[in-house]
């Protein structure tokens, strides 16, 4: 059978240049596992960096795959800094919703969201809030748009587009080889 | 091609391009009768579909406003998005999958088959399936249906093998790769199969039948087709006689036009045909068009659905090739020792993995969610389809507050599982997880149904005028002149996927239309 190879397509010099000015998903692509550093976060025009860090962990925590790093989650919740500034009752919906979640935080460890060590942990103060707007606005934002990347594509055994590869028709749409006989 | 004036009041006028409105519109043109069809979205070509499962929702889907309610999970997972259908020339043939079976014969009498049910609405077709018989013959044809008219079924991929294995050793007889309306072997003006995938996301290569690329071209080519794109229908008028006298719409800037006919067909979908009737109420019919039954909008039917994806050791790369192209039939047959009336089938389906996110528990979040995700490669999926009971609460009605941008009241779509619905899906469930544990499934997700793809009733053919709509071809019992040719006319919605007899049905109608026309009866 023809396996997808889930290693990335995009240059690693292209990510780095332009992770820290919150570039469009394609150019964010990176896979090369480093770390995406803090940069990233400055500059909002809304949003202040701590913000914008606790909903990329809330959106880690929401669709956990280790498998990303966070170049996909901070892709996936970088345009909430644009639609906040472009709406007040978004940015207080957003702002509010990471207040409440930090003090929840507090109020059972002691320290805000982000550095509550456990996921689990972490995950029960999110069951806390699963019923509030601000939580069911981002979960249903970022189910499309965290899988919405076709970079990340590969690495789930997705190869996207495909009429303009000729089909399946001789690249394995039949290809299974390890059906017991009937 | 044709460009008619809009006080020509000798046209047929028809609202929407898809199955029904683009097959008659083609049949009739070919009559030599002149025809204008108004279909509310854009009209794109082959060569635009993307292969990208949300891009091309933003090109195809009807995302207008609707509303929801009922016990069924999509007014609760997606309150406006009840229906995943398509607004653009073509209509939901654009989009659907290709599955092409006719229906039993008994589901054309269920009424008399399965008895009276507590809860639901059962009626009998004013038809047999002897009568229709000829016409899905002519359907088969004319769409190129596989294991039909000796064109050979489609090759299976490997979301089909999986399938076929577990339903072999299941001891399943009735599996095959379907009857499909997607070519095996170049015929007629459609090239092969591909294997592209995107299936629902418009065929880039042209071998599946389409009103887009075939019925409407062929029309258009008699030069007695018109085809308005980016029109969108918001009323239908008639004179003091009670004879339609053609309709109102909003072009492509937003105008308003009145385009006169000589007769007007519904053809916009389960949603759409009975909104556009009930938005049509006037002195005269003040409970809207065509409504003196007070069964517009009702018995509406979205079959019982649902779908179970199995996870193997072992890659299955489900999205590669043709999405439907697989079958298991033994469920389909009417068998209350199950514990419920009517049949269903299994068909191979798959979503890539934005659509499977939306799509495979939604709302759902966290490890058991994403674990599921990242079996992707190594998952099988089917798709469950059978009848579900028609029942009179289920229903479009005006939403009372919801209006469209033209100021015009949306569908509000009503829905609750019957307990028949329930027990069948249950059952369906079962055997699917069944079949792929049987050929070494680590885990299966029983997945709830997605915004229906199939609309049906709404506008239901009766015998009596007091139990429906419409009459056996589609006339409305109110109204001489003003047909009903979509999915909306089905009394019952059998097992199977509804396109074929969307088409045989608007091809015996163009046949009827085109006689009662001749002889001066319209």
């Amino acid at each position: 059978m023809r396996e997808v190879d889930p290693r990335p397509r995009v240059s690693r010099r292209g990510f780095l240049r332009s992770a820290a000015v919150a570039a469009p998903a394609a150019a964010l692509a990176s896979g090369a596992g480093l770390p995406v550093g803090e940069a990233w976060a400055e500059g909002g025009a809304a949003l202040a960096p701590a913000e914008l860090k606790t909903l990329v962990k809330m959106a880690r925590d929401i669709y956990p795959h280790d498998f990303l790093g966070d170049v996909y989650y901070i892709t996936a919740i970088r345009p909430w800094d644009a639609k906040a500034a472009a709406d007040p009752a978004v940015r207080a919906l957003l702002t509010q919703g990471v207040r409440r979640l930090d003090e929840d935080a507090h109020g059972c460890h002691g320290l805000p969201y982000v550095q509550v060590a456990w996921e689990a942990d972490r995950v029960v103060l999110l069951e806390g809030i699963a019923r509030t707007d601000f939580f069911k606005k981002i979960r249903s934002d970022l189910v499309v748009s965290l899988y919405n990347q076709p970079e990340l594509w590969p690495k789930f055994g997705y190869e996207g587009s495909s009429a303009d590869k000729g089909g399946y028709i001789n690249r394995g749409f039949n290809d299974i080889d390890w059906l017991p006989k009937v | 091609m044709a460009k008619f004036d809009l006080n020509d009041d000798g046209l047929v006028v028809i609202v929407g391009s898809g199955a029904g409105g683009g097959t008659l519109g083609s049949e009739l043109a070919q009559k030599g009768i002149k025809v204008v069809i108004l279909e509310a979205g854009a009209r794109h070509n082959m060569e635009d579909f993307v292969n990208d499962e949300w891009a091309s929702f933003a090109q195809l889907a009807w995302t207008d406003m609707r509303t929801t309610s009922g016990s069924w999970r999509v007014a609760r997972d997606f309150p406006n998005l009840p229906a995943w259908i398509v607004k653009a020339v073509g209509g939901s043939t654009v989009h659907w999958a290709g599955a092409s079976l006719r229906f039993e014969e008994h589901e054309f009498r269920i009424r008399d088959h399965y008895g009276a049910m507590p809860g639901a609405n059962l009626l009998d077709w004013p038809i047999t399936r002897a009568e229709l018989d000829p016409w899905y013959a002519k359907a088969e044809d004319r769409m190129g249906v596989t294991r039909t008219n000796a064109i050979p079924g489609l090759p299976g991929n490997n979301n089909f093998k999986v399938m076929e294995a577990g339903a072999r050793r299941l001891g399943y007889k009735e599996v095959h790769t379907g009857r499909m309306a997607i070519n095996s072997e170049e015929r007629h003006d459609r090239g092969a199969c591909q294997q592209i995938g995107f299936c629902f996301q418009g065929c880039k290569s042209g071998a599946k039948w389409s009103t887009l690329i075939s019925e409407i071209p062929r029309g258009e080519e008699t030069g007695n087709l018109e085809v308005r794109p980016d029109s969108m229908v918001l009323r239908i008028e008639h004179d003091a006689a009670g004879k339609v006298t053609g309709v109102v719409y909003a072009d492509a800037s937003g105008t308003l036009q009145r385009q006169k006919a000589r007769l007007v067909a519904v053809a916009g979908n389960s949603l759409e045909s009975p909104r556009l009737l009930l938005n049509s109420a006037s002195a005269k019919f003040p409970d809207g068009l065509a409504n003196s039954s007070g069964q517009v909008g009702r018995n509406y039917m979205r079959h019982m659905t649902g779908s179970v994806y199995g996870v193997f050791e072992r890659s299955v790369h489900m999205y590669r090739g043709t999405t439907m192209a697989g079958i298991i039939r033994d469920e389909a047959a009417h068998d209350p020792r199950r514990g419920f009336a009517g049949g269903y089938e299994m068909e191979t389906v798959s979503l890539g993995v934005p659509f499977l996110a939306a799509f495979l528990n939604p709302g759902a979040w966290g490890r058991s969610f994403t674990s599921a995700m990242e079996q992707y490669p190594r998952m099988a999926g089917m798709w469950l389809v059978g009848e579900d009971m028609p029942q009179e609460t289920n229903r479009i009605t005006l939403d009372p507050v919801a209006k469209d941008k033209f100021g015009m009241p949306v569908a509000s779509v009503h829905y609750d599982d019957h307990p028949n619905d329930v027990a069948m899906r249950n059952h369906a469930y079962r055997q699917g997880a069944a079949i792929y544990e049987a050929v070494g499934a680590t885990v299966t997700y029983p997945t709830t149904p997605y915004p229906s793809t199939h609309n049906m009733g709404t506008n239901r053919m009766s015998a009596n005028p007091r139990d429906g709509v419409v009459n056996k071809f589609g006339q409305t019992h109110d109204i001489r002149n003003l047909f009903v040719s979509d999915g909306s006319q089905f009394t019952s919605g059998a097992a199977c996927n509804p396109t074929l007899t969307i088409v045989s049905l608007a091809l015996r109608q163009a046949d009827h239309i085109a006689g009662a026309m001749q002889r001066r009866e319209i």
